[in-house]
């Protein structure tokens, strides 16, 4: 964007990427702050980011509420680190519709990996907007992507529609199921059979998982048959037993991803996925401002008020004359002009 | 834009429960901040590591161990080395008012002894931290 002040803001920019690169956890975190509030700085940071995007591989988790997610996520973590790889947590939690506050607690069971060099946890709070959060968090998990965490795992509220969105977000969705949770066995006829890319099939130090698993694996039998069979995996994050065959299996989906080219065709949606969205938002903003700036939005405004003009049709015929470089006022307000 | 503050309630040291640190966490939350709680027995580390990557805009500390003296400088030390001198650090639990001062003179931006109310320390809060934030935009 050219503006007075966008010399000094290229070089911090510059700056922060730079420093965001060496591995500086200030500045990644930081970073995911501007993003969350959408601060055009952060759009600043991001561009430079993009050439290193990519790398990651992006687990997202779902699944009932109290199915043990979060004690999973942070079992993944612990053995992704004694294998080597690198990993960074996203975790999301709900914020209070009333008053917009939040308790994350998630941190609770991280203990020593809190301080491993190799780590990064973030706590999210969903903020009452699941849509614009899945784009911070889609950007955040490009900055950790570009800072060089190998593994990405991203927790979601388990509600409706984020399966559908986390799905969207990362390359292998993990659902997490647990015994006696009375609707697992509903929710995945509910859709988690199509979104998911591995099942876990968690505490299994307690009764019920073996047949909870066995329920999942005829219900997948019973499909049309597929390139890659989501395996169900049982284990107990609480344990620990069962935790690296479960890494095996995430794993083994991102070999697959790569060699049937399903890992490039991921990469080229969520580019049109972003550009669509990016593109979207810049188009609107030019045309606010543009028709702003020429004193006809409020005419227009009023005239949808007063019943004159339809909004339909009058978005219509802006955005054609936007596009075509003119945008004209409404009638009586003077005739129409280009700029 | 306005954003809910984010705070750390943290509890350094080896106290045995934290039922204290959790009616501030809750009381926090319902005033609309975002509260990241870690638990009991943090290690100052562990403290300075989760304030830097959950980007905190205040950090709280509460001790009932009588070990303040050791715990609270070492966590400040660490935001320092860390790059993150900037958050304020408060400190709640029992305190004498003689180690309060030379806390503040450490760097805790505010000390809530044993009489604090769970109002006045949501207030102080929302009063020195809301306006910080919104200054930086
Ligand atoms: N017995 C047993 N309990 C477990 C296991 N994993 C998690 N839990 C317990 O299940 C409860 C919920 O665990 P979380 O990890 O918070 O579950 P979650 O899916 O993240 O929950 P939400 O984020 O609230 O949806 C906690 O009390 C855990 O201690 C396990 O393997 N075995
Ligand atoms: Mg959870």
């Amino acid at each position: 964007m050219a503006s007075a002040g966008a010399e000094p803001a290229r070089r911090a920019a510059e700056g922060w990427a730079e420093r965001l690169l060496a591995g500086e956890k200030r500045a990644l975190a930081r970073l995911i702050t501007l993003i969350e509030e959408r601060d055009p700085a952060a759009s600043d940071v991001l561009r430079l980011l993009h050439p290193r995007v990519g790398q990651a591989h992006v687990v997202g988790v779902t699944g009932a509420a109290g199915a043990g997610k979060s004690t999973l996520i942070t079992a993944l973590a612990r053995e992704l680190r004694a294998r080597g790889p690198s990993v960074a947590v996203l975790a999301v939690d709900p914020s209070s519709p009333l008053t917009g506050g939040a308790l994350l607690g998630d941190r609770i069971r991280l203990g020593d990996l809190s301080t491993d060099p190799g780590l990064f946890f973030r706590s999210f709070a969903s903020r009452g907007h699941l849509g614009g959060l899945s784009r911070a968090v889609a950007d955040a998990v490009r900055a950790v992507d570009a800072a060089g965490y190998q593994a990405v795992l991203v927790e979601t509220v388990g509600a409706g529609q984020s399966e559908v969105e986390v799905s969207e977000l990362a390359h292998t969705t993990l659902v997490v199921l647990a015994p006696n949770l009375g609707d697992d066995v509903q929710a995945a006829k509910a859709g988690l059979l199509e979104v998911a890319d591995v099942f876990a099939v968690n505490k299994a130090d307690l009764p019920g998982a073996r047949e909870t698993a066995g329920e999942i694996r005829a219900m997948l039998g019973l499909g049309p048959a597929r390139p890659w069979t989501p395996p169900v995996v049982e284990l107990s994050a609480r344990t620990g037993e069962g935790v690296a065959g479960l890494l095996e299996a995430l794993e083994r989906h991102r070999d697959f991803l790569v060699a049937s080219g399903r890992w490039g065709e991921k990469l080229r949606r969520s580019a049109a996925h972003q550009l669509r969205d990016l593109l979207g938002e810049e188009l609107l903003r030019a045309a606010l401002a543009r028709l702003e700036a020429e004193g006809s939005w409020q005419a227009w405004v009023e005239a949808v008020a007063r019943r004159e003009r339809d909004p339909y049709t009058l978005s219509e015929e802006l955005a054609r004359r936007l596009l075509a470089g003119a945008t004209g006022r409404p009638r009586g307000e003077g005739e129409a002009r280009g700029l | 834009m306005t954003r809910p503050l984010r705070v750390l309630v943290a509890k350094p040291g080896l106290d045995r429960h934290d039922r204290g640190a959790k009616v501030i966490a809750r009381a926090l939350r319902d005033a609309g901040m975002e509260v990241i709680y870690t638990g009991l027995h943090q290690t100052p580390a562990e403290i300075v590591a989760a304030a830097v990557q959950e980007d905190v805009d205040l950090v709280g500390l509460s001790i009932l161990s009588g070990a303040h003296m050791t715990l609270v400088p070492r966590v400040i030390q660490g935001l320092r080395e860390a790059g993150a001198g900037d958050i304020p650090v408060v400190v709640g639990g029992i305190i004498p008012p003689e180690d309060a001062e030379e806390l503040k003179k450490a760097g805790v931006l505010e000390v809530f002894g044993p009489g604090s109310s769970t109002e006045a320390i949501v207030d102080f809060v929302r009063r020195e931290i809301g306006g910080r934030v919104n200054a930086l935009g």
